[in-house]
């Protein structure tokens, strides 16, 4: 009887600390608009760089591969936040990694059936989901430790960031690489007659790089919370 | 009772459950999704093979235009004897089918002697052109495509190349409009009516060279495998074309 009431414990005092707060609270909400600006996971935590650089040529990919990761990333989080209290200690890094795994999966399958041609140019990247450090890095410093719907609002956030963040690069690269937005050529071709050309710069890898680096430029200073000694 | 999550029997008992509702749920989706995902592929497979004769359309519009161009599907064997002629509609479940024979499956499990060998004769505009597929293996995994030959049974009118997992910016070029470009105007005999083939040249093919494409930079175990199936693949038809011309 003595381990149950131990066990119990700290259940309760979770429960007291939480009394019934409105779906939006304020809260709520910051989990929602911090990832966007102050714990943005790509420009200031620095994580998913990888496909940050890899899929952001063009800005169709980056929409599908963020639409993606935010399924995956708000998925796993509600998942593992549901079976945070069963979930055994010693294998919860393998659940967790099982459980992204099988939602990747079930995207990759998904885009293959009804966006088979985005799912080509994707290739790799999709599987590569598993491996982005933001989903493993939400499922375990939040997910684990929070209610469903906080993790959903949370998921949904750090998702979303890091899709604006890979968006903006890939209207970029996409602008001044092909002078296209979303296939549409939107750079008209009286300036290519005075003389403009696309930078094919902007297409290598190494360019996503440098307008990511510029992004953090600009938000370091603007932002005060970000200025380092 | 008191309940142990970090126990053994516990962490045993979660992984076995878990295991199994992922393997189930993963299983129901690739079973459900299969239909629309296979229909891609033969969408793909006839845009492809349209492209080789220059007919561009999107993969949607495919079936309807590989049904107007493509007019005879026939399978060959090793020593060019005809196996099956069809001309009618094609029907999915057909195994005898030139478009539903999976060239990529055979050219992994079967010897050489013992694949089929399928060939498309298409008609545009009054010339008819004969495409044929070709499998190989590239430096990550296999490569493939389609080359369109014209009514000389000689001549190159189009190719198109894909491949499953070739590095992107190297092997993975030979996708590429400028590489495939390169093939419509060689020839695969030379004037003494000698077998030839294309060859994919490293360092670069003459402009003259009615026998040879320029390599990728970078790309060169599959810029050979390309060299080589063609070789391999059309050495096989050589039969075949000498008793159609």
């Amino acid at each position: 009887m003595g381990t149950e009431e131990i066990t119990e414990q700290p259940v309760v005092a979770e429960q007291v600390t939480e009394p019934k707060e409105p779906l939006f609270s304020k809260k709520n909400k910051r989990l929602l608009s911090d990832p966007m600006d102050d714990e943005n996971p790509i420009t200031v935590q620095v994580l998913g760089i990888c496909s940050a650089l890899a899929i952001t040529v063009q800005v169709e990919q980056a929409i599908v591969m963020s639409l993606s990761v935010i399924a995956v990333l708000a998925f796993g989080n509600v998942i593992i936040s549901l079976l945070r209290n069963t979930i055994p200690n010693r294998i919860r890094i393998i659940v967790q990694l099982v459980v992204v795994a099988a939602l990747v999966i079930l995207v990759d399958q998904v885009l293959r059936a009804f966006a088979y041609d985005v799912s080509k140019k994707l290739s790799v990247f999709v599987g590569l989901i598993i491996t982005n450090c933001i989903i493993m890095g939400r499922l375990e410093a939040f997910a684990l430790a929070n209610r469903p719907w906080p993790a959903l609002l949370d998921g949904l956030g750090n998702g979303a960031s890091y899709g604006v963040i890979l968006i903006i690069v890939a209207v970029a690269r996409e602008l001044f690489g092909s002078g296209e937005l979303l296939g549409f050529q939107v750079v008209p071709q009286v300036i290519y007659d005075l003389g403009y050309a696309n930078n094919n710069l902007m297409i290598l890898p190494p360019m996503a790089l440098i307008v990511v680096g510029l992004i953090i430029w600009v938000q370091r200073s603007r932002n005060p919370k970000l200025i380092e000694d | 009772m008191a309940f142990d999550k970090d126990g053994n029997g516990f962490t045993f008992v979660f992984a076995t459950v878990m295991v199994v509702i992922v393997a189930t749920l993963l299983a129901l989706a690739s079973i459900n999704l299969r239909p629309y995902q296979q229909k891609n592929v033969s969408e793909e497979k006839m845009q492809n093979i349209l492209k080789t004769i220059n007919v561009e359309c999107s993969r949607e519009a495919a079936p309807a235009r590989f049904n107007e161009f493509v007019k005879k599907r026939v399978v060959l064997d090793y020593g060019s004897k005809v196996l099956s002629e069809k001309e009618a509609a094609i029907d999915k479940m057909d195994k005898s089918d030139a478009f539903n024979i999976n060239t990529k499956k055979e050219y992994k499990t079967l010897d050489e002697n013992e694949r089929s060998y399928p060939l498309y004769i298409c008609e545009k505009d009054g010339n008819t052109y004969y495409v044929i597929p070709v499998v190989g293996s590239g430096l990550w995994g296999p490569i493939w495509g389609y080359l369109a030959l014209e009514s000389d049974l000689n001549t190159v009118y189009g190719a198109s190349f894909d491949h499953d997992k070739e590095t992107p910016g190297l092997g993975a070029e030979i996708n590429t409009a400028d590489f495939q470009s390169q093939f419509p105007g060689e020839k695969i005999f030379d004037e003494n009516g000698n077998f030839v083939s294309i060859k994919v040249t490293k360092g670069g093919a003459r402009p003259d060279d009615l026998h040879g494409v320029d390599a990728i930079t970078g790309g060169t175990i599959t810029s050979n495998g390309v060299t080589e199936m063609i070789g391999r693949t059309f050495k096989v038809y050589e039969t075949y074309f000498n008793t159609v011309k």
